[in-house]
């Protein structure tokens, strides 16, 4: 039961539990010893009946007496009458058991156990259920049996969402009523039932759960079956693609190795040693089955006839949300190409909730190829000076609109109006923390859905604000709030191209790199990742940044500035292992080696029992350093840098600086300094 | 009137103290005093339980209204006493004052009613409903009376207005929850409030507690009105909480015509009684309650109680006169005697009344809803209107009326008849179809598609009475008429003083009590029907 405080039990309660404790101790020795014989007599059985009502948690007991049950059914001959009597007597027990400790885990499981043999009256389960569920409608094992049974009656789920009705309005402070809610409108409104479709159940739904949370907002049930909801207006089960690179009606330029400078400012230019260049698809949940036969690919350019997807995923997982591939293009022939992808013509692409791409896209982009001098000049990368304004005309902010066209072709309607509908009303109770906590989560999912660019990207400033007044006021939770703020951050910057590029650069030392400039903005986390896929370098110095988580996706990146954050692992850098193109990191004065016990460590299985390094020709001549290092050594060997700063980390020093230039022996500027060959 | 046989001779003769008439306070002290051992003879003129409290069938409580109401001739008085002025006592004659004025009956479907006459158990002194936390509830348990009386719960509680639209007391969390008549924003702040006074509350029990919410000293001193105008509830709520959870007569709103202006204090205990009420017994709906039989139960369940003790009953005994000793003025004979007499003659407390409604009728006035309590707070059937009009509708499962019918009480203070009747014809209006359609031509057509809804009448009674204050002191001391409140603890409480004045301080119901605890400890004690 619930808001009940414990007494102090008084001595001669305390003898009382003594004496129990001895009576327990020789009932339990006893039936020890009769499970271990497996003596199934009624003697025996009776013996452990007692010991089960005085301590429903002997879960051995309950095994015995599966067996015991089992035992006798294979003795009788499957006598329906006799069998019954057997199981009924299961279930005497077990509801004894329940009214000593009516949370016993033993006690439910044995019960749903007995009901799987057979059984002679379900509807006295119902009734028994009432009985519980009247004593504390909160329990979560009756409403678990509940829908055991329920399963078992076929009882229809409206009459069981009705149950729930009838159980919030006695008391609305009961989360697994709720939750027994959520589980039976998922369903209706999957199958579609008849009135319960979502664009007219779930405002309905809406109007519930306000009048629980503006009536106690202290209440949590009802705010968790909010964000249930929320979370059904904002999910759209079909995956949708929501960008890719080169973008819709972009033109890009490529080049071979060491480009030139000087090419035109207006046009990313793409320069790669191996003839080759990334195509990137973000889509907006995870989904697995991208494949040469799903996206198909018209264009002049030879030799991409059997190209192999990869999805680009944190974990070794065979779905995710960005895939890549590589596109070969010869240098040789200057040439102007049409590139034509078509997405999810034909099914397969499916997301990791099981649902099918249904929403084929086509794309259209220009690629010149350029014919380059070689030019191996290796300068140092410079953070400091070198970069250019951007040019507010350049087409590649294309992937900022096309993100909006995709989603316009789904209908959004009754989800923008619910969320509009929902952000009017929580305007009047954003008085307290979980109230601007709701808030700003539907402002944000407002902005995600605003397709109309006079009201786009108004409300941001309202959110951040929110989120610091949280900050403020709630420490215990600073963290997330923080992340949040960063998040909403980046979409207002991301939410339209003025905004954004203020933030672009072009850096002259390479080749007109486009470059986005993030620092100095305490951001402790990256998003908008699918709206920033054509940046090549990155400055994300002087923020509050604990992982790369995110970048992974940005495959076009070649220099990334982490200086000054607050990296202290580098199995926090592991996301760039996938970005292949990236020459230049600098990961200096962060905490890299300042906490000798890394929690991240532990999560990852040992280094010494991973096969792949010992046969590495560094873990061959130095399996100390390896062993010591293990962390850098796994994301320097997957990079090809060619620059790499870590000065001002703990970790670094002479002995980490020549297991570096072990690991990555390409490596051409390390900490400022050019190494000699 | 009927000759009665002459009563046999009383044994004993002496007693330690007499109390003439049944009504609450008169038994709950008969029951108490007999439980402290003294003897007690207790009478009642009427040939049945209750005096005004009683509950009646429909012709007893006719007659019993017009023979105590000012225009009917007074009773005939019993032969004079023979000239005492050669006793050694005086005899002081005594009138028994009438109650009530303005008395109107009027039948509209005799035939019907009269098959069923004896099936109605129809309340004096209604509206009157029991509080699960009343102290009334506290002494029957205490001495054992709950033994007597089973009670039903009322079902729900609405406030209406001129639109005769009846909305539902949101009085606690669920029930706000549920609301669909307030916004959301409303929803807010009348939880906030309940909170607020939840806290308040919790606070002075458990005085230690420094981090729950307490309302200031000076919010409890201030008028309870301003107090919520200050806690920013708007005009609605604030409403309901004085008129429909606090219970209050008196317009809060107009100084000119509040004869009583609630401070917080008060106020927070109103609430308290409702709050406390509403979670006390497991199987009560609410916060409210009915005995089954009628209001009529009460006095009766503590009469028989203190017959159980040795308490003495003769009713049918009208008392007419008082022999009083010449020198000291206390009674002849044993010199411990005392007596406490119904009715003040004096003390009317500046004349004010209460006007009150019986109304049978066969339907409901909410559909689904057979006990419930309604709250037409001050202005809110017409502007003039100074005072709450409660109606309380009781249907048959209380047993208080054939099936198919319901009785509606209705009460409202009032400084004169008129005032009074015009309130309760305004708030009747509103919720039945009145029979008699040349009152209501304007409104006829208007009306018309409702009409079909509304219940019929079938019989009323319009009577007001007057509110008489309890005296005590001397040898003599006097109980109070029913009052204009929704429950008893007024008059209790009196009963209480009163017992206190006669026994010291004698602990109320010992011996039950150490009985009672021990005995019954699962149980709540009081009978109440699902």
């Amino acid at each position: 039961m619930h808001g009940r405080p414990r007494k102090a039990s008084k001595p001669e309660e305390e003898a009382a539990s003594a004496a129990k404790a001895v009576k327990l101790r020789s009932l339990q020795s006893q039936f020890m010893k009769n499970h271990h014989d497996k003596i199934y007599t009624e003697e025996a059985i009776e013996l452990s009946t007692k010991l089960l009502e005085i301590n429903p948690e002997a879960y051995t007991a309950w095994n015995y007496r599966k067996l015991a049950v089992e035992d006798s059914l294979s003795r009788i001959d499957s006598d329906p009458n006799l069998v019954n009597s057997i199981l009924d007597e299961e279930l005497r027990v077990v509801e004894s058991a329940l009214r000593q400790n009516f949370k016993s885990y033993g006690a439910w499981h044995h019960r749903k156990w007995v009901l799987s043999k057979g059984h002679s009256s379900i509807a006295h389960e119902l009734k028994l259920l009432d009985k519980f569920q009247r004593l504390d409608s909160r329990n979560f094992h009756a409403w678990n049996y509940r829908r055991f049974v329920v399963e078992l009656t076929k009882r229809s789920e409206q009459d069981e969402l009705q149950y729930t009705d009838d159980m919030i309005n006695n008391n609305f402070s009961n989360y697994s009523a709720w939750h027994n809610r959520s589980v039976l409108l998922s369903s209706l409104l999957a199958q579609n039932a008849d009135g319960f479709m979502p664009n007219e159940r779930i405002p309905d739904e809406y109007d519930l759960v306000h009048s629980a949370i503006f009536t106690d907002p202290d209440d949590q049930s009802g705010w968790f079956y909010h964000l249930w909801l929320l979370d059904q207006t904002l999910n759209v089960e079909t995956p949708l693609l929501t960008s890719s690179w080169p973008s819709h009606g972009s033109t890009i330029i490529l080049s071979g190795a060491g480009c030139l400078n000087g090419s035109s400012s207006k046009f990313t230019t793409f320069c790669s040693e191996s003839g080759s260049f990334p195509l990137i698809l973000y889509f907006d949940q995870a989904v697995g089955g991208v494949s040469s036969s799903t996206v198909t690919i018209d264009s002049e350019l030879k030799g991409n006839e059997d190209l192999v997807w990869e999805p680009i995923s944190y974990k070794n997982s065979q779905v995710s949300c960005v895939w890549v591939t590589h596109l070969k293009y010869v240098s040789t022939d200057l040439c102007e190409y049409k590139v034509k992808i078509r997405v999810g013509n034909s099914p397969g692409i499916v997301s990791s909730r099981g649902h099918n791409f249904r929403a084929p896209y086509e794309f259209v982009f220009t690629a010149h190829v350029h014919d380059t001098v070689k030019d191996s000049q290796e300068g140092i990368v410079s953070w400091t000076d070198g970069f250019d304004i951007w040019d507010a005309k350049s087409k590649d902010l294309n992937s900022l609109i096309t993100l909006d066209q995709l989603q316009a072709e789904i209908d959004f309607k009754w989800r923008q109006e619910a969320i509009d509908s929902e952000v009017e009303c929580f305007g009047i109770l954003s008085d307290s923390k979980i109230g601007k906590l709701t808030l700003a989560r539907l402002l944000m999912a407002r902005e995600a859905m605003v397709s109309d660019d006079a009201v786009k990207g108004v409300r941001y400033e309202e959110i951040l604000q929110l989120y610091n007044d949280l900050m403020a006021l709630d420490s215990s939770h600073y963290q997330y709030y923080k992340d949040e703020h960063s998040v909403a951050f980046l979409h207002k910057m991301t939410s339209s191209s003025e905004s954004l590029s203020r933030h672009l650069f072009r850096y002259r030392g390479m080749n007109n790199l486009v470059c986005l400039r993030l620092n100095n903005l305490s951001l402790s986390r990256i998003a908008s990742v699918e709206k920033l896929l054509f940046v090549q370098m990155l400055d994300l110095s002087h923020n509050e940044l604990h992982s790369t988580e995110g970048l992974e996706a940005m495959q076009l990146l070649s220099c990334l500035n982490l200086s000054h954050n607050r990296i202290r692992s580098f199995s926090a850098l592991d996301s760039l292992r996938h970005v292949k193109q990236l020459k230049v990191l600098d990961v200096s004065h962060n905490h890299i080696g300042k906490h000798s016990v890394d929690t991240t460590r532990y999560l990852c299985s040992s280094p010494l029992s991973n096969s792949e390094w010992s046969q590495d020709d560094v873990g061959r001549q130095n399996p100390g350093l390896v062993t010591k290092y293990w962390d850098a050594y796994f994301v320097l060997r997957d990079l090809n840098l060619k620059q790499l700063d870590i000065a001002g980390n703990e970790i670094s020093g002479n002995e980490f600086s020549s297991f570096v230039l072990q690991v990555v022996p390409k490596l051409v500027w390390l900490d400022g300094q050019k190494l000699g060959n | 009137m009927i000759d009665l046989p002459p009563y046999p001779p009383l044994d004993p003769s002496n007693y330690d103290l007499i109390i003439v008439g049944t009504g609450v306070s008169e038994s709950v002290l008969a029951a108490a005093a007999s439980s402290s051992g003294s003897s007690v003879l207790h009478l009642d003129p009427n040939p049945f339980y209750g005096s005004h409290f009683a509950s009646l069938s429909l012709p007893d409580l006719t007659s019993f209204l017009h023979s105590n109401s000012f225009s009917s001739p007074p009773p005939p008085s019993s032969p004079p006493l023979p000239p005492s002025n050669n006793h050694d006592f005086i005899s002081v004659d005594l009138v028994n004052r009438s109650l009530y004025s303005s008395v109107e009956i009027s039948s509209f479907e005799s035939e019907i009613l009269e098959e069923h006459s004896r099936r109605f158990n129809v309340d004096l002194c209604g509206p009157r409903v029991v509080f699960c936390a009343d102290e009334s509830i506290n002494l029957m348990l205490k001495s054992g009376a709950n033994n007597y009386v089973e009670f039903k719960s009322i079902d729900a509680s609405f406030v209406g207005d001129s639109s005769g639209e009846l909305r539902n007391v949101p009085d606690s969390r669920a029930a706000i929850f549920k609301d669909k008549s307030l916004t959301l924003l409303e929803k807010n702040q009348l939880m906030k409030f309940f909170k607020l006074v939840q806290s308040h509350l919790a606070s002075s029990t458990e005085n230690d507690d420094t981090t729950t919410v307490k309302i200031s000293e000076e919010d409890m001193e201030s008028p309870f009105v301003d107090f919520l105008t200050k806690m920013r509830l708007p005009p609605k709520i604030k409403s309901i909480i004085l008129y429909a959870i606090a219970m209050l007569d008196y317009d809060q709103d107009n100084m000119e015509t509040c004869r009583h202006l609630l401070k917080t204090k008060e106020g927070i205990d109103r609430m308290a009684l409702y709050i406390i009420s509403m979670g006390r017994f497991s199987n009560a709906l609410g916060a409210l309650i009915y005995p089954i039989y009628g209001q009529g139960e009460l006095p009766q369940a503590f009469c028989r109680r203190a017959a159980v003790k040795g308490c003495i009953y003769v009713l049918r005994m009208p008392i007419t006169a008082l022999l009083l000793d010449k020198e000291t003025g206390g009674y002849k004979g044993i010199s411990k005697m005392k007596l406490s007499v119904f009715l003040s003659q004096r003390r009317l407390i500046n004349k004010r009344k209460v006007a009150r409604g019986i109304c049978v009728i066969r339907g409901s006035v909410k559909a689904d809803v057979s006990n419930a309590l309604i709250v037409y707070p001050p202005k809110s059937l017409f502007p003039e209107q100074l005072t709450a009009i409660r109606v309380l509708q009781l249907g048959s499962g209380l047993a208080v009326c054939p099936a198919d019918m319901h009785v509606l009480y209705l009460s409202t203070l009032c400084d004169n008849d008129d005032q009074g009747i015009k309130s309760l014809l305004s708030a009747m209006s509103n919720l039945i179809r009145l029979p008699d359609p040349e009152n209501h031509q304007s409104d006829s057509v208007v009306e018309n598609d409702t009409c079909e809804a509304k219940p019929i009448l079938l019989w009323r009674a319009l009577y007001v009475q007057e509110l008489v204050k309890g005296e005590f002191g001397g040898t003599i001391s006097s109980m109070p008429s029913p009052d204009g409140n929704l429950n008893n603890n007024e008059i209790v409480e009196s009963a209480l003083k009163l017992y206190e004045q006669l026994m010291g301080s004698e602990e109320l119901f010992k011996e039950e009590t150490s009985v009672e605890n021990t005995t019954e400890e699962n149980d709540d004690g009081v009978d109440i029907e699902d």
